[in-house]
């Protein structure tokens, strides 16, 4: 199978930036915002979105990360699998609207293992999700609130997310 | 991880890889709601043949902050003390549905014994066996010493180039036999400090410095200094004369804790004997480490839980 | 019934036929039955000087007849009974009654030994006299599994036991040295965390027993040898003419104490497994002769008393079967030893210490028909199949060892025929035969 590259570095930067005005608009603003990245690259885009959304409403929104490996489902079938770091900001999340961001969206498991999380840490106002890639094929019923790009895929391919921060290069590739 | 049964051959990346999930597993124990879903459904046994409250409340907090069932079996004073042996206990267990057996045993091996038995498919962790190793305790002394040097930039980092002085019975202490191992896997060097009769007869396999003399190993600087518990019955068996020259040669009183730099770590296993291996001042000093001790052995025992029962199991 | 046997190789190397006939050899060229030995090593009964037949009183981990069956299938055709039987063999009696049930049975011959002190209690002496004067014939005395620590009763001991042409066979281990111990105390000792079993405590007893033999003028035998230092002690003694010999088991021949790392109790053994420098000193010491004889202290146990801790498991290991196959695999192949020798260690030296009859001149016309014959260039993986007696406590279950036992012939009758044991019955009808014969004669 070939692999081709279907987001490159001026892609994600437009689809980041069109996510962090979405926030906005439907949060009426910045008050009350908390960022979460889901480890290891959703924590990269929550602190891009983070950035993005301060440098045009000029507030500080808060971002952090927010490990969902301890809550998975599938603990047993795949390799023991390292935790990340949770790092949620001061002031907490309770009654604020807690945007979840990760990299690709596919069976919805993760995101399922993040609101269980979440439920852990405290009370949120909203839970809303942000996910730089849909790949589809979902085997909860979870949706994401921001998308960057709808990527219909079969299950046999494999979306790469790469980013700059860790991986030395933006781009999205599927193969 | 099949078995946690010894750090004798515990691989760097995987004693990296426990102390990282017990830096996450700590901050876990600082939330108000301390519990993770993760063992649900899972049955940790902890199987005492020998008394130790303390390692097993500890094993139990990190067993039920994980959600497993945890049932206590303290199998010295019950049937077992009376004839039933290891087999019959270890397929009752097995009959039980035990996933996990952390085992106290008053005999060395005991645990790999079990592992190796196939009286019993559970993973076993060794919660320490006589006078042979005690590997979470190691693990959580390690944890404690990376927290101690590096902070909140612990993960992912060894011991390297750590100066560790341990003190007193080496002969029986299983917790010196798991730290030595450890410590120097994790880059650390390792010096033993005990009259003759607490040493090893035969340490041409250990990778440490020996030494009789307390003062001069404190006036190394050691980063840390491990003192162990001394026991009383050791003194009959004609190990060293008396508890008050024990103290003169081989405790850390308030004279050496002067002497020691004030960046060294004290640290103890617990129980201590203050006033024969340490004075209440060094114990209590801002440079003990003994109730962070405690504290990261329920991160680190999740941490071993956590690589014992998740991920494929390779049987 | 006769039995000819041709184209065995005898212990010399020489090829030769032979004839044996009412329990002796003899110079007929014909006979009933004819056994091709073409291939086979043919040595003469062994004789095995430490044996645990656990009757009475211990059944559950052996008998007699399950003994001297695993013995038979060893090659063995005389072992000598350890006394520590419940009751102990320290009476007139009990030896009589084991040696009876050797005989009924007929596998091999069992002489008892006698325990050197009553109840092995290292007090008093037991009816040393009474023993040696009864129909068993007591011989060899021992104590074995405890040691005769104190000096005074050791001295007194060699002392009444010479009086009776008889040896004191002594387990040397000084027990203050060796309270609780586990294993040989050295660098894997230190390791794992058990207690150790310092050579010390065997060579300082050692050391001690040739001086008092010396100094009463005395027989004294040591049972497995197991350390370097060991083997120097009993090389000055006998350069000073000290009458000591010395046995060495088979296990001390090949295994170490690098095997206790799995903390599996099949490897539990008194004196424990040593290390690899002693194996090496002990397998030159029975190639120049300063050990005597092999003998291998088989000591059967259930099996529970081996599935627990180690600490908790019993010592001992069963020995008889694999005998044969460990010298092979640690002193025959390795061309220290030859077959002459292993007939000498083996069979000749034990009986010739233990005071039995009929094993000075094998294959001599008019000897006692005693021999086995070994398929030398056999190799098997050796397991539970392999074992007769009731003990499954062997250490050598899954390793593959060379040699195989193909005929044993005890007073001139098969107990092993084509490999296998022969079936109890014919075994105990040939015996009383050959009984009624002797008797007769």
């Amino acid at each position: 199978m070939s692999v081709r590259t279907v987001l490159q570095h001026a892609d994600i930067t437009r689809a980041l930036t069109r996510i962090s005005h979405e926030i906005l608009e439907s949060n009426r603003g910045s008050d009350d915002l908390v960022i979460l990245g889901i480890p290891t690259r959703g924590v990269t885009l929550a602190n891009r979105i983070s950035a993005i959304i301060e440098s045009v409403d000029s507030a500080v929104i808060p971002a952090g990360a927010l490990d969902v490996t301890m809550y998975r489902d599938d603990l047993a079938q795949n390799p023991t699998r390292p935790t990340r770091p949770t790092d949620i900001p001061h002031g907490g999340i309770d009654g604020k609207t807690v945007v979840l961001v990760d990299d690709v969206l596919y069976s919805g498991r993760t995101i399922r293992a993040a609101l269980d999380a979440l439920g852990d840490l405290g009370r949120p106002r909203a839970v809303r999700l942000a996910v730089l890639v849909d790949r589809g094929h979902r085997e909860f019923p979870i949706r994401a609130d921001f998308v960057g790009k709808n990527l219909p895929s079969s299950m046999e391919e494999r979306i790469n997310v790469r980013l700059e921060e860790i991986d030395g290069v933006d781009e999205v590739t599927i193969g | 991880m099949r078995h946690l049964l010894t750090t004798q051959g515990l691989p760097r990346d995987e004693a990296i890889a426990i102390l990282d999930v017990a830096e996450d597993m700590a901050a876990v124990g600082e939330r108000e709601v301390k519990k993770l879903p993760t063992l649900r459904g899972k049955t940790v046994i902890n199987l005492f043949f020998e008394d130790s409250t303390r390692t097993r409340i500890s094993f139990e907090a990190a067993a039920k902050r994980l959600s497993a069932d945890v049932i206590n079996f303290a199998a010295k004073g019950s049937s077992v003390s009376k004839g039933e042996n290891l087999k019959d206990t270890a397929q009752t267990l097995a009959a039980m549905g035990a996933d996990a057996v952390v085992v106290r045993h008053w005999a060395s091996g005991a645990p790999k014994t079990l592992a190796d038995s196939g009286w019993i498919d559970a993973g076993i962790v060794n919660a320490g066996d006589g006078t042979h190793e005690h590997p979470t305790q190691a693990l959580l002394d390690a944890f404690t010493i990376r927290r101690r040097l590096h902070g909140s930039a612990s993960r992912g980092r060894d011991l390297d180039g750590v100066s560790v002085t341990i003190v007193g019975d080496i002969v029986h202490s299983r917790v010196a036999r798991s730290n030595v191992w450890l410590l120097t896997t994790l880059g650390a060097k390792v010096t033993l400090v005990a009259p003759a009769t607490l040493l090893p007869v035969n340490l041409s396999g250990w990778p440490v410095d020996v030494s009789f003399d307390l003062d001069h190993a404190i006036a190394q600087g050691p980063d840390v200094i491990m003192m162990l518990r001394v026991q009383g019955e050791r003194m009959a068996a004609a190990f060293f004369p008396n508890a008050r020259e024990y103290s003169k040669q081989w405790g850390l009183n308030d004279e050496r804790m002067r002497a020691l730099p004030a960046s060294s770590m004290v640290m103890h296993p617990g129980p201590m004997n203050r006033g024969l291996e340490i004075s209440a001042a060094a114990a209590d000093s801002p440079q003990s480490t003994v109730l962070d001790q405690v504290r990261n052995g329920v991160s680190v025992r999740m941490s071993v839980l956590y690589h014992l029962l998740s991920g494929a199991v390779e049987r | 019934m006769s039995i000819r046997i041709v184209n065995a190789t005898l212990p010399s190397g020489e090829s030769a036929d032979f004839t044996i006939d009412h329990g002796v050899f003899t110079d007929d060229t014909s006979a009933d039955r004819t056994i091709d030995a073409s291939g086979l090593q043919a040595l003469p009964g062994l004789v095995d000087l430490h044996t645990h037949l656990r009757e009475p009183g211990f059944e559950q981990s052996e008998t007699v007849l399950s003994g001297t069956r695993a013995a038979a299938m060893g090659g063995f055709t005389a072992v000598f009974a350890m006394a520590n039987t419940m009751p102990v063999q320290d009476t007139a009696g009990v030896v009589e009654q084991v040696q009876s049930l050797g005989n009924d049975h007929g596998y091999a011959t069992v002489r008892p030994i006698g325990a050197v002190t009553e109840g092995l209690g290292g007090t008093t002496l037991s009816e040393i006299g009474a023993m040696a004067n009864s129909r068993a014939g007591v011989r060899v005395f021992s104590d074995d599994g405890k040691c005769v620590h104190n000096a005074l009763l050791m001295r007194r001991a060699l002392e009444y036991v010479k009086t009776f042409d008889g040896v004191v066979a002594q387990h040397a281990q000084e027990p203050t040295l060796t309270v609780d111990a586990q294993m040989n105390e050295g660098a894997v000792s230190s390791e794992l965390g058990l207690a150790g079993w310092p050579a010390v405590a065997e060579e300082s007893i050692i050391a001690r027993d040739v001086l008092l033999a010396e100094h009463v003028g005395a027989r004294l035998h040591i049972c497995h040898l197991s350390t370097a230092g060991s083997v120097d002690v009993i090389r000055w003694a006998k350069a000073r003419g000290i009458a000591v010999t010395a046995e060495v088991t088979p296990h001390h021949l090949l295994l170490t104490d690098e095997l206790v790392r799995g903390y599996d109790a099949r490897f539990k053994v008194n004196p424990p497994l040593r290390r690899d420098e002693d194996v090496l000193a002990l397998r030159a010491a029975l190639a120049d002769g300063t050990i005597d004889i092999v003998a291998t202290d088989h000591a059967p146990h259930p099996p529970e008393a081996k599935e627990c801790s180690w600490a908790e498991a019993a010592f001992g290991m069963v020995g008889l079967e694999s005998a044969l196959n460990v010298v092979q695999e640690a002193v025959v192949d390795s061309g220290q030893l030859s077959w002459a020798d292993v007939a000498r260690v083996l069979s000749q030296k034990p009986a010739e210490i233990g005071r039995l009859d009929g094993y000075a001149t094998p294959f001599a016309l008019g000897s006692a028909a005693n021999l086995v014959l070994i398929d030398p260039s056999a190799r098997s993986t050796f397991s539970t199949a392999s074992l007769r007696g009731k003990g499954t406590n062997s250490p050598y279950l899954g390793r593959e060892l060379p040699g195989r036992v193909m005929t044993t012939i005890h007073n001139g009758y098969e107990t092993v025929r084509d490999g296998e044991v022969v079936d109890a019955a014919e075994v105990a009808d040939n015996a009383r035969c050959a009984a009624t014969e002797a008797n007769n004669v």
